[in-house]
């Protein structure tokens, strides 16, 4: 389907094609295996200018917004999403700097992730605080000139990889969700550390480990918007971020199905090709068809955010569910269609499926985006 | 320090067909490609640029639509891209060719190194590259597989031969050829790519470079091309089938009754 992209953004794909065809396609069965962070590719993105796409000019990058970022995230999701991660986490982290970050932080930071000199992390989930980030034990405490960080973060993506990082903290415990605020925290800085690599399902491509700070001494003027916002920069970082999140699984699902296509076309059984059985191609259809709605509603959300849209939480939201249920039933019936080679690591298919289930669980899981849904359905229906 | 890199548009060669009837390659529906062998040269143009400052120009000789090859050289890193092309040179054999880029060469005039690759691979007569550096009278080293220092006007590289490498020494300005060994082309990055879209490729003609007419294109070429044809397949072996004792009785029956 064509959806009108302007040259810039096709030359931008064409790009991000070629360097998924040559540079992450051919790695991407050993990086899941070995659990190694894709520098080499990472080093590649940042020479195509890469990391900048979403960027304004003024900071080093391409000055594009979030349709970019997304038309880049799928098309390095279609070859892994776990390497695409060193690219959309990077993002993530980055998001809260562009929407609140004063001049200065700015400045300070965004040219260094716009070249791809540096990648950057979000930092907010904690071993008891998941979809109840309210629950949130990591506090800052007010110290002169600075804020000391105490506590830990877990299932960071990025984490000990990437040098700037957005950490949500406490300040205020005694006002709830109204006692948070966000602060950049960079890798050296003394009290900070990091904890276990986990070994995970899915997206092994991408790193994601504990963040621990102990008495960590972050100056003041890395606090990002004032003291208490840090839940509105959290929420408006996810409506950003949560379309990106929609590209990941637009592209794991279209390269399920890329995958899926090409195995029915040469796959013979009672000695024809398994794509001439009406069983086959039903599901083809429908993968097909479910892959291009996804792609509709991504592709809309984003652009109405770099239109400049408010309320985008509920559109936001849609994206990344639909989407994302959209890449595990693709990436579930590829398998299906690779039949017995779909079981086995041998094949692409499986980590298809492995890489699509994050899609539905973390920046918010499906239950939580459906609560978002139902909750601004209703008030905007109440009005 | 300047360079020129001598690239040339070439038929995708995963898709090359020739019609039979006039013994030329069939253009129509096949896409066309930087030779790839060029690649490497316009990516160690590029590098040297990266590491010694000045710039690093392309020039190709052919039809209009070569200037996709040129732009392409950009995307990568090439600052300028002159297209030479005229009716008058039609039918250029390699001598024509190169002589025809060292006056294109000689009207950039400021260079100190001219890169190409070792062959074009649609030709792969490998002539052009020493035909140009034999026009200039400047020195030429064929078939580089590194460049592993220049200064104070010398330049040391390493050649492939059959049996390894030799390390060869050369003054400036000089030719070289290069091989797939020498680096890994890039992937032209965006900011390349919209300075290639906009990047404007002047054409240089016949008329605007110091040329003796009678050395251009079908006139200036001492050899054409007779005919070309795809070699028939070689026929099918002969397998033997059966018992190792039978398959050996069979085999040294035939070779005494075909050779011996």
């Amino acid at each position: 389907m064509d959806y009108l992209l302007t040259e810039e953004q096709v030359m931008l794909r064409d790009l991000c094609r070629e360097i998924t065809v040559e540079k992450i396609i051919p790695v991407a069965g050993e990086l899941d295996k070995s659990e190694k962070f894709p520098w080499d590719v990472v080093k590649v993105m940042a020479e195509s200018d890469i990391f900048g796409v979403y960027i304004d000019e003024k900071y080093g990058g391409m000055g594009g917004g979030l349709m970019e970022l997304c038309i880049a995230i799928e098309e390095f999701s279609r070859g892994c999403a776990g390497i695409a991660l060193a690219f959309s986490a990077t993002a993530l982290g980055t998001d809260p700097i562009i929407l609140f970050g004063n001049e200065e932080q700015k400045e300070k930071y965004l040219p260094d992730i716009a070249s791809g000199k540096k990648l950057a992390a979000f930092g907010i989930t904690e071993p008891a605080a998941g979809s109840d980030a309210s629950a949130m034990q990591t506090t800052a405490k007010k110290d002169d000139d600075h804020y000391i960080l105490n506590g830990t973060k877990h299932f960071i993506t990025n984490g000990g990889d990437a040098e700037i990082y957005t950490i949500v903290a406490m300040t205020n415990k005694s006002k709830g969700a109204r006692g948070a605020s966000i602060f950049i925290v960079e890798k050296d800085t003394p009290g900070f550390t990091f904890g276990k690599k986990e070994d995970k399902m899915g997206i092994r491509g991408s790193s994601t480990r504990e963040l621990i700070f102990t008495d960590c001494k972050v100056p003041k003027e890395n606090l990002i918007g004032r003291e208490g916002q840090g839940f509105i920069i959290a929420m408006r970082t996810f409506d950003m971020s949560r379309p990106g999140i929609g590209a990941q699984a637009l592209g794991i699902a279209q390269g399920s199905l890329d995958v899926a296509v090409k195995y029915a076309k040469e796959r013979k059984q009672f000695g024809k090709p398994i794509s001439s059985f009406q069983g086959i191609q039903f599901m083809l259809a429908d993968m097909a068809t479910q892959i291009e709605a996804a792609r509709a509603l991504v592709y809309a959300s984003a652009r109405q955010i770099d239109a400049g849209a408010k309320n985008l939480a509920k559109d936001s939201a849609m994206a990344k569910m639909f989407a994302s249920d959209t890449a595990m039933k693709v990436s579930t019936d590829a398998v299906q269609i690779l039949g017995g080679y779909g079981y086995m690591h041998e094949y692409p298919a499986e980590k298809f499926m492995r890489d699509a289930k994050i899609t539905q669980i973390y920046e918010g899981t499906n239950q939580i985006q459906r609560n978002i849904i139902a909750l601004n359905l209703i008030k905007e229906t109440s009005k | 320090m300047n360079i020129i890199v001598s690239i040339k548009q070439v038929p995708d060669t995963t898709q090359v067909r020739i019609d039979p009837e006039t013994n030329t390659l069939i253009r129509e529906g096949v896409e066309s490609i930087i030779n790839p062998f060029d690649m490497y040269a316009i990516e160690e143009g590029v590098r040297l640029k990266e590491k010694h400052g000045g710039k690093t120009i392309a020039i190709t000789m052919g039809p209009p639509q070569a200037e996709a090859a040129l732009k392409e050289a950009i995307s990568m890193g090439c600052d300028e891209g002159y297209l030479i092309s005229d009716r008058a040179f039609a039918g250029s054999d390699t001598l024509a060719t190169g002589y025809t880029l060292a006056m294109a060469v000689k009207k950039i005039k400021d260079f100190d190194i001219i890169l190409c690759g070792k062959q074009a691979s649609d030709g792969d007569t490998a002539q052009v590259g020493p035909g140009i550096a034999t026009q200039l009278d400047i020195p030429q080293v064929t078939y580089v597989k590194k460049i592993e220092d220049i200064k104070d006007k010398v330049a040391t590289v390493e050649r492939m031969t059959e049996e390894g490498f030799e390390i060869v020494k050369t003054s400036l300005p000089c030719l070289l050829t290069v091989v797939k060994e020498i680096n890994e082309p890039r992937i032209p990055s965006l900011k390349g790519r919209m300075k290639a879209k906009k990047a404007i490729i002047p054409t240089w003609k016949a008329i605007d470079l110091d040329v003796d007419e009678v050395r251009l294109g079908l006139t200036g070429s001492p050899t054409w091309v007779s005919k070309i044809f795809t070699p028939p397949p070689r026929p099918k072996g002969k397998i033997f089938e059966g018992e190792p004792e039978d398959t050996t009785t069979q085999l040294t029956d035939l070779l005494k009754d075909r050779l011996v």
